[in-house]
């Protein structure tokens, strides 16, 4: 027959390239995309990530709800977003073509497995006809392969039930893919034999699946509009870097905040909820490090078993989503009152109640920073990236050791889950706050304050002479009794005040993040938007628009110069996937006419969003 | 260390401020004098509480105390035990607090078995928010928020413990000073989850409700205590003995010597035995006698001590930060 390679002549270079896998929630996308995004880091390109998938565990197979997918952009270029739009859509099954479609790109390449377009499979999806067959797919490249026969037909000789063959179908496209980006197979062969070491079999019969979906692309004669490509290695800063998710780095941050504190021990006390509880898991895996977990019988019992914890000088730590950081809200008060530290991450998520668990929002800020009853102030941060996890959770555990304060860290489902390529930082650079607990009983009291952080002393159990009781009821500034004294409570709500704006002038100045320092427009962002609007600015500077990007850390206290920073601007700019929180912070604290970019469909912002809302307001 | 010799040496320096003659005041008494007979050392001991009267008893302790928020007393209880083992910690609740907003944390401590002792005082009433009625309350109490009468039915303590899997439970009365030191004593040398009841007299809200049991006209009539190894007998005399009626899976009050009834035919207490615990707990007046002293101890390993056996089995210790984030596949580019 003669089949020729009819690439092999040379690829064609990109310098980013937008991949999309999609299939049933049982179609194991979501390993997949994570194998794939080993690879593109070992062949050095930048790379970002975006999973997506059903709360359903197992959603009716072949339902259009029932669809997970797994999105990777990567490139030579700096990748600051999982991609607007998809330059190559795996569908796996009909229902997948039909929920992702929409995202491909204009020309771009949808590679479908024709196995799983059955009449009954296209019913499920809502096709009334196949699309396959028709012009439904005009505007874009197709490619028709029988994954599912050349998968079966692949794995054939390990002699696996019907069941656990199709599930190598995944398997096949990653090798495609593998191929068609020159990507090496190693770490994925290594992971699977490692992954299956039990079942050798079905080892065997995964990468007989990958080895034959490579070797269909290098050998088949797929056709000149389908050519392999060449992605070149990411000029990245010199260094040692590794893929990181939000979850891993901000496990790791808290790792090394305890050792900055000098600490001893953390109590990582969470209960189950999607999306926050993947940092239990981390963490539950890394006792060896200090570290205890605990699964708690409800959202409530994990945050008083965490500031218990603080109460006994360990580090307390607890993680939930929205409506769990609800439950948590009247402990949070007593850690305010009782002056204890505790870092709470928020990986915030669509609400409001239960929401759309798995998909991302950033409709929590409010509740973060104003969320309690009474006056109860604590301290609130948010993650960037998800590598950016790591330095926000060391320095959650800096600022609440130091203060004695609750420090709420706000991340998203999105940068919990997404990865990225991380510069492994040099870990003896890293800041040492070390704890000193309070031991000398001579003028001991449990309110005794650091005149200049206006932190208290932290005396814990076990100490001789120390002993005292603390506790929710408003107490003597000097005593630390119990004390309703009209002067005193007055004393103490402005001293909780004082302690966390103080805050500011212990933490960096705000700074620009593109741009300049005064101009037309000052894009203000926060939390995991960061990505969508850099390259929104950055696509809009390059345009000439005089647009300057800030993206904030701080959300209380806010960094010391953000208001005349702000205030050098003739527009502010608050791009949110909210209704508009941030903005009505700004607006409220610095009197400045910020306006809103605000959505929420469960999804990230896209950068083209970004820069046609700066090219709109520049051009009015 | 701080060494403590007498009971007073546990009380602090602040004024108590439960209601004169409240039952609350025998008992902080009874936990001095069990703290000073254990000789702890006050630095190593944490009292924590809820919400409610009981729950200010941290503030009369003069070891450490954390006063904590409405219920979650053994949530933090558990999170300070997991953070520090050596610690001797102490939940005091109450009825409303223990077993109404508090109800699954009581039992998620229980069925963990984190090594405590929870001393839960159960006066069938609302005394702080000014008498509503309780959990515990039997049904048809008349307060301020059900001034017809309860409808729902009362839960049993230390049934309920039971159920959530404690094990130790035993029971006691606020005013019985040596019957209720001997009870703590008893739960502090237990190694898990302790749970003690005692049923404390609120004199403003619920005046005389157990007078049924502890008024003297009543006390050794209706008082069942019961101790290992010992017949269950009770009575002035001594006369009165429970037996499993024959043919059923019920006890039943029998007088020895009456109707062929021997001293053979009467139970002896076994603490270990949890269908017998399950028993004597649900005994009430007046059809029988209360139950009181340790009903069930039956040790297994505690929580925290499981928890950091894995620790241990997890490998060293190490603060090697440096090899955490690195391990895995990593990559250089070069400069």
């Amino acid at each position: 027959m003669g089949i020729q390679a009819p690439h092999s002549a040379g690829r064609e270079t990109r310098d980013s390239v937008v991949i999309r896998f999609a299939g049933d929630s049982g179609d194991g996308m979501q390993v997949t995309g994570s194998q794939f995004t080993v690879e593109t880091a070992l062949a050095r390109n930048d790379l970002a990530t975006f999973p997506d998938f059903p709360a359903e565990i197992r959603a009716p197979a072949g339902t259009t709800f029932g669809v997970s997918a797994f999105q990777i952009h990567f490139g030579k270029i700096e990748i600051l977003t999982p991609g607007d739009e998809v330059d190559v859509l795996v569908a796996m099954n009909p229902a997948a073509l039909m929920v992702n479609l929409r995202d491909l790109r204009p020309g771009g390449l949808v590679i479908a497995d024709t196995g799983s377009f059955t009449e009954r499979n296209l019913q499920k999806a809502g096709y009334r006809a196949n699309p396959l067959e028709d012009d439904a797919l005009a505007p874009y490249q197709l490619l028709k392969l029988d994954v599912t026969r050349l998968t079966l037909d692949a794995v054939a000789p390990f002699k696996l039930g019907q069941k656990d063959a199709l599930r190598c179908r995944n398997m096949w496209a990653l090798g495609l893919m593998l191929w068609m980006y020159g990507r090496d197979r190693q770490a994925t062969l290594e992971q699977l034999a490692k992954k299956f070491a039990k079942r050798p079999e079905i080892a065997q019969a995964n990468i007989a699946a990958i080895n034959a979906g490579h070797a269909f692309g290098e050998t088949a004669e797929i056709g000149e509009g389908f050519p392999a490509f060449n992605v070149p290695k990411a000029d990245l800063a010199p260094g040692t870097y590794r893929t990181v998710s939000g979850s891993e780095a901000m496990a790791f941050g808290l790792i090394a905040g305890l050792k900055a504190a000098g600490l001893k021990r953390m109590l990582f006390s969470g209960y189950p909820i999607t999306p926050a509880s993947a940092l239990l898991h981390t963490l539950a895996g890394l006792k060896p490090y200090g570290v205890v977990t605990f699964q708690a019988e409800d959202e409530i019992a994990a945050v008083c078993a965490a500031i218990g914890a603080s109460y006994a000088g360990v580090l307390g730590v607890s993680a939930s989503s929205g409506p769990g950081v609800a439950l948590k809200t009247e402990a949070l008060g007593l850690a305010i009152a009782a002056e204890l530290p505790l870092v709470l991450v928020n990986a915030q998520r669509a609400g409001p109640s239960t929401g759309m668990p798995t998909k991302t929002e950033q409709s929590d800020l409010y509740q973060a920073v104003y969320g309690r009853n009474a006056d109860s102030p604590l301290v609130v941060l948010a993650a960037a990236t998800p590598a950016d996890g790591f330095e926000v959770a060391l320095e959650a555990v800096r600022l609440a050791v130091t203060y004695m304060t609750p420090v709420m860290l706000l991340t998203d489902g999105f940068l919990v889950n997404a990865a990225e390529p991380w510069q492994i930082p040099d870990v003896g650079a890293l800041p040492a706050f070390p704890v000193r607990f309070r031991t000398d009983p001579h003028e001991f009291h449990p309110f005794l304050r650091d005149p200049g952080t206006l932190a208290r002393v932290w005396a814990v159990p076990g100490t001789p002479g120390l002993e005292h009781s603390i506790g929710g009821l408003e107490r003597d500034h000097d005593s630390g009794h119990i004390s309703y004294d009209p002067e005193n409570h007055q004393r103490m709500t402005d001293t909780r005040a004082a302690k966390i704006a103080g805050i500011a002038d212990d933490i960096p100045l705000q700074r620009v993040a593109q741009g300049d320092e005064r101009g037309k427009l000052a894009v203000v962002g926060w939390g995991s938007t960061f990505g969508a609007i850099a390259h929104g600015v950055r696509d809009a500077r390059a345009q000439g628009y005089d647009a300057s990007q800030i993206h904030l850390r701080y959300l209380n206290p806010f960094p010391r110069n953000l208001g005349e920073l702000l205030r050098g601007f003739e527009a502010v700019l608050v791009p949110e996937l909210n209704t508009g929180q941030l903005v009505t912070m700004l607006r409220s604290t610095y009197l400045v006419g910020a306006e809103g970019l605000n959505k929420v469909t469960g999804r990230p912002f896209k950068s083209t969003e970004i820069a046609d809302a700066i090219r709109a307001r520049l051009e009015r | 260390m701080t060494t403590a010799v007498s009971a007073k040496d546990f009380a602090s320096d602040q004024e108590v401020r439960w209601c004169p003659g409240c039952g609350d005041y025998a008992i902080l008494k009874a936990v001095h004098k069990t703290l000073a007979d254990l000789g702890v050392p006050r630095e190593r001991t944490v009292f924590v509480s809820g919400i409610g009267c009981s729950s200010r008893f941290p503030y009369y302790m003069s070891t450490y105390g954390f006063h904590t928020i409405h219920g979650r007393a053994p949530a933090f209880a558990s999170g300070i035990k997991l953070a520090n083992p050596e610690l001797d910690v102490w939940v005091v609740t109450g009825d409303g607090d223990g077993l109404s907003i508090g109800g699954n944390h009581m039992m998620h401590v229980l069925r963990r078995n984190v090594n405590l002792q929870i001393i839960l005082f159960n006066n069938e009433i609302y005394g702080l928010t000014k008498g509503q009625y309780s959990p515990t309350s039997r049904k048809g109490t008349r307060s301020p928020s059900t001034p017809m009468g309860s409808v729902d039915n009362p839960v049993s303590a230390c049934e309920f413990a039971l159920g959530a899997g404690a094990r130790f439970v035993a029971r006691s009365i606020d005013t019985t000073m040596p019957d209720l030191v001997h009870v703590l004593e008893r739960a502090h040398q237990h190694r898990g989850a302790s749970f003690v009841e005692v049923f404390q007299n609120c004199v403003v809200f619920n005046d005389g409700v157990f007078d049924g049991f502890t008024a003297k006209a009543t006390a050794s009539e209706m008082q069942l205590h019961v101790e290992h190894g010992r017949p269950l007998l009770f009575g002035r005399d001594g006369a009165r003995g429970l037996r499993l009626r024959p043919g059923s899976m019920e006890l039943e009050v029998v007088t020895v010597g009456d109707s062929g009834a021997t001293l053979d035919d009467v139970l002896v207490h076994d603490e270990t035995n949890k269908i017998m615990a399950m028993m004597l707990a649900h005994l009430e007046p007046p059809a029988h006698p209360i139950a009181l002293g340790v009903i069930y101890c039956e040790p297994a390993p505690a929580y925290d001590d499981e928890v950091y056996a894995q620790v241990s089995a997890a490998g060293t210790p190490t603060d090697d930060i440096d090899a955490l984030i690195r391990h895995g596949r990593t990559w250089t580019v070069e400069g």
